[in-house]
């Protein structure tokens, strides 16, 4: 009797603690995805169109999409960019303002405002520096005389990944340096007391105590610009919009354009499951390698 | 005594420091101060200081862009998404992290692993169920907006919360329990208060994530009466394309509202998130 009661306690604790968040994580992800997965091996070109059971060939259509690949290698070098630079940046900029700058008040305002670009969003952030590449530069390259700054940026096909590199990177590095800042807090002071007992100069307390310790973090950072970098889409939309001649168009804006601007909802289906399957062999096989480096650190 | 090489790098330090501020909040002094301009005075130099501080064009976008209402919808579906979350997303945790059963830590792997999935490959399936077969996006958009971003917004969220509710030590809900509290009185007046921090941090992220998102609420929010501000900018840059005068200070009053914000709790915010990352 006791025992019934219990249990009956047990699960209506589990329904109402889990209850909520599974019902909201079920109807928006787990559904969509098996059902998306559903739809690829069906043909229809607006949401409206009844199903028509047609195979594989949705899937065969993203194969012969050239356009697709094209923009997943953009994308791939648009990840392999930023995510060098964002964690580069961002530890930099951690270690300025932790180890360098140790008065309170410089590193509390300094850490503020350089976190204050994840305060506007991708679409916001793609306005304003279209501003600063069409206005901004060409006035500083006229003042100055320096002639790399008075071309367009956003018109050249080289020029305009670089700009969205950039941008991202700006935006990005501010929110690393958080994780990182949190990270080089929790080393032991002894430890690096320790080394600098034993003669390790600056480089080297970096190199052999600071970065072995760091390592989780930078699985966390990783793991974040990977991700963050393969899902673009609202910087893209209104930095570049794609331009220019598609130059910038990476794979998210392709399966967004091929469903609601080309209206092919079925290869622009396989082409999101495609993308998908590539974006999580990736950060896993980033999380497993970073995850063993950590236990050998 | 510091030595004169470390004073020397000392400052070299501060130099750089500096010049990466300025680097990091150029563009939004440049907003601030063309807002104020006419094209004519954008165009010949950016840099200088506006000639007077018109506030003409501000009160032309307030009405252009609908203002009141834009804002009215962008603060409703962010305030409720978030404060949902929160509490859906803590409770969630806080229930996997004390009850690691087996079909638990299956539910938990998902989530986490559903961080990957990318969105675009669940919009068309979304817009085709509640778009096509149930009609809910026409009938009730923001809610049903509010409902995916609880959906998304959850698998980060009960990650974090699950990362520091592990450390909270057992002992503490153990006094209350022998107290005769049930689960759910533990859970509001012992482990709540305890997770402040990284409910700032949760909170943030959540908000700023749901305040500047554009593609989500621009496949759900089809009406004007129901845009957010990414959405309406959106809207009005393809409408008053290069006319800068209009569409600088339309880019201010959209960001500005979330530098208020951030100013108002900057203290929280930081410390919180780096409180919050570290456990």
């Amino acid at each position: 009797m006791v025992n019934r009661k219990r249990k009956i306690l047990d699960w209506g604790n589990s329904i109402l603690f889990l209850g909520p968040t599974t019902f909201f994580f079920v109807i928006t992800v787990i559904i969509p995805f098996i059902y998306g997965i559903y739809l690829t091996f069906h043909s229809m070109s607006t949401p409206t169109d009844p199903l028509v059971f047609s195979g594989v060939e949705n899937y065969v259509q993203a194969i012969n999409d050239t356009r697709f690949w094209e923009s997943l290698w953009i994308t791939i070098k648009f990840v392999f960019a930023t995510t060098i630079l964002i964690n580069i940046v961002g530890f930099c900029l951690a270690y300025l303002v932790t180890l360098v700058i140790e008065r309170a008040k410089v590193q509390n305002f300094l850490r503020s405002a350089y976190f204050t670009p994840n305060l506007i969003g991708g679409l916001v952030l793609g306005f304003i520096w279209q501003f600063v590449f069409v206005q901004i530069l060409p006035a500083i390259g006229d003042f100055t005389g320096i002639k790399w700054l008075e071309l367009g940026w956003l018109g050249d096909p080289v020029m305009a990944f670089w700009a969205l590199v950039i941008v991202t990177v700006w935006q990005q590095s501010g929110y690393m340096m958080i994780i990182f800042i949190a990270g080089l807090i929790s080393i032991p002071k002894d430890l690096m007391e320790a080394a600098t007992i034993d003669g390790a100069g600056p480089l080297k307390r970096l190199r052999y105590v600071i970065l072995p310790l760091m390592v989780p973090s930078f699985v966390v950072t990783i793991f974040l610009s990977l991700r963050n970098a393969f899902m673009i889409y609202d910087l893209n939309l209104s930095l570049t919009d794609g331009g220019p001649y598609n130059s910038t168009l990476m794979a998210t804006m392709h399966v967004v354009n091929k469903a609601f601007i080309e209206y092919d909802y079925g290869t622009g289906q396989a082409e999101a499951i495609v993308l998908f399957i590539i974006v999580a062999v990736i950060t896993g096989l980033q999380v497993y390698f970073s995850k063993k480096k950590e236990i050998e650190a | 005594m510091m030595s004169k090489a470390g004073k020397l790098s000392k400052a070299l330090a501060y130099i750089i420091a500096f010049i990466v501020f300025c680097f990091y909040i150029f563009p939004f002094i440049l907003i601030v101060i063309n807002s104020f301009k006419s094209n004519g005075e954008i165009l010949t130099n950016p840099f200088a200081l506006p000639e007077s501080w018109r506030f003409s064009h501000f009160k032309e976008v307030f009405v252009r862009m609908n203002f009141p209402v834009t804002f009215k919808n962008s603060l409703i579906i962010t305030v409720f998404s978030t404060l949902l979350i929160l509490l859906f997303s803590s409770m969630a945790a806080y229930h996997l992290v004390r009850k690691p059963t087996k079909y638990n830590k299956i539910f938990f792997s998902i989530l986490v692993a559903s961080m990957v999935i990318p969105f675009q490959s669940l919009m068309i399936p979304l817009i085709h169920i509640y778009g096509a077969k149930f009609r809910l996006i026409h009938q009730m958009p923001i809610p049903l907006l509010i409902g995916f971003y609880i959906g998304f917004g959850s698998s980060l969220s009960i990650f974090i919360f699950h990362g520091f509710i592990k450390s909270i030590p057992y002992e503490i809900e153990e006094a209350a329990r022998i107290d005769g509290c049930n689960t759910l009185q533990t859970y509001f007046f012992v482990v709540l208060p305890l997770l402040k921090p990284i409910t700032v941090t949760v909170a943030v992220i959540n908000i700023l994530w749901i305040w500047n998102d554009y593609l989500l609420p621009s496949l759900v929010l089809n009406t004007e009466s129901v845009f957010t501000m990414p959405i309406k900018m959106k809207v009005f840059f393809g409408t008053y394309m290069n006319d800068w005068e209009l569409l600088i200070p339309a880019i201010l009053i959209t960001i500005l509202p979330i530098y208020i914000f951030y100013f108002l709790c900057q203290k929280y915010v930081i410390s919180g998130v780096i409180q919050g990352s570290i456990k």
